[in-house]
């Protein structure tokens, strides 16, 4: 479903992202894990383009990820990204947010897009919501309503930027409940976070990256209970022993 | 006093004058307003380049001389209007500069984020900006457009120059017939007083009314 070959990205003379290899299957999760600063958001926001890499290729669903214009925002229309801090339009109440882009990407009527955006919003647990501003509603909430949004689109894929990094500890888990929920739906999902247990519950793939290197991946029981590189061994030493 | 009751029909086809002047150039402004903001946010350079051209233009010229230049100019270049016209279309250019640039710094105070979500749902740089950067925008700036709309008010008795009869003509007018100066520039002070406070009034009513909690 993705396809990246040899990605480089520089913010200046800095190189956040050296020589990317990735691929997400179609249904597969895959959850990556790393440092602050070892470039995983960053990838995860090139893959939509919302970054420019440099170097290196992108294909999303056998397309080649087109590099502005229209063809890109259609490209985006099928990528679903949920970011850390929502980004819920502040100026619209939730129901409006889950609607605009059907209705203005996709053309869809205002009747059929509220009626999809009333079973997301009762998806993830949110429909008595609807019809308040984001500022009305606690990050948990916000955060549901923003996954809701992306997947009224019905996207082809979904990435996950840090979904919980933003959230009081007590909503952390139920984001996490949302997403697990999509993982078992057979969503192909790539998620970055700090959230090691759900990468041990709902990834199908773990990717560990340290300076803006891929440096191990595999399935999440082999990566956690055995770091085959110093580099994970040493990171997962800091998360896990607290 | 007597002087400016006598002469109350001369004042009042003035202030409707001005009153038109004001409503249409500003109506203008705004509309051209939001074009060239959205030319100095638009990724495309050249764009920006255009729309930065055009806001330096004509904040750094007078209306006075653009009035005097366009009265006299377009004429000279086949285009024949009634002064009133080429009046209001002068303001309108002139405003719809500060009008851009406080759209402008609206636009700049929208969370970066609401233009990312936007567009990783798929909508066109376009789309963004209409449906989600520009009304959030529009929000944070009420008061300095407030102000930019009582400055069009008092910008438009320079249409006088260009022959236009309009309230600050009309009592200059009056006083060339009565010598009467403060009674009959006083009551056409007023007048623009109460537009200006009408403005006020509207641009806190508007305020309070699209307030957005964040």
């Amino acid at each position: 479903m993705i396809r990246v070959r040899g990605l480089n990205k520089w913010f200046g003379d800095h190189h956040v992202l050296r020589d990317i290899d990735l691929d997400v299957d179609r249904g597969e999760v895959v959850v990556v894990i790393g440092p602050s600063g070892s470039g995983k958001s960053t990838l995860c926001r090139c893959l939509n383009r919302l970054e420019a890499a440099q170097q290196g290729e992108i294909v999303i669903d056998g397309t080649p990820a087109p590099l502005e214009g229209r063809a890109l925002a259609r490209l985006r229309a099928d990528v679903g990204m949920v970011f850390q801090s929502f980004n819920l339009f502040q100026h619209k109440s939730v129901l409006d947010n889950v609607t605009l882009a059907p209705m203005k990407v996709r053309g869809v009527g205002r009747a059929e897009a509220e009626r999809t955006a009333r079973e997301l919003l009762e998806r993830v647990g949110i429909a008595d919501q609807a019809g308040k501003l984001p500022a009305q509603l606690s990050g948990g909430q916000q955060q549901r309503a923003a996954i809701a949004r992306a997947l009224a689109m019905r996207p082809k894929v979904m990435l996950f930027d840090e979904p919980t990094s933003a959230l009081d500890p007590e909503m952390v888990g139920e984001v996490l409940d949302v997403m697990t929920g999509l993982a078992a739906d057979g969503m192909t999902m790539l998620v970055v976070t700090h959230e090691m247990g759900f990468a041990r519950r709902a990834a199908d793939r773990v990717v560990f990256m340290a300076d803006g290197r891929v440096v191990e991946q595999g399935p999440p029981a082999a990566f956690f209970d055995g770091p085959q590189t110093d580099r994970a061994r040493d990171f997962l030493a800091k998360v896990l022993t607290h | 006093m007597s002087a400016l009751l006598d002469h109350l029909p001369e004042l009042w086809q003035g202030l409707l004058v001005t009153l038109q002047l004001t409503v249409a150039s500003f109506a203008g402004a705004a509309v051209a307003g939001t074009v060239i903001t959205a030319l100095r946010v638009s990724p495309v350079a050249v764009l920006r380049l255009l729309g930065t051209a055009y806001v330096e233009t004509f904040q750094n010229l007078p209306l006075l001389v653009l009035l005097v230049l366009a009265f006299f100019g377009l004429p000279e270049i086949g285009i024949k209007a009634e002064p009133l016209t080429t009046a209001i279309v002068v303001i309108a250019l002139y405003e719809a500069a500060y009008v851009a640039e406080a759209l402008r710094s609206g636009v700049n105070a929208v969370a970066r984020g609401q233009g990312e979500a936007a567009r990783a749902l798929g909508l066109t740089f376009g789309q963004s900006l209409r449906h989600v950067i520009l009304p959030q925008a529009l929000r944070t700036v009420v008061q300095p457009l407030g102000n930019i709309f009582i400055a069009t008010t008092m910008n438009t008795a320079l249409a006088g120059a260009v022959s236009v009869v309009e309230l600050t003509t009309a009592a200059n007018r009056v006083n060339l017939v009565e010598a009467q100066p403060i009674p009959i520039f006083v009551g056409a002070g007023l007048a623009y007083a109460l537009i200006a406070a009408c403005a006020g009034f509207v641009t806190g009513r508007l305020e309070r009314r699209l307030v957005m909690v964040r």
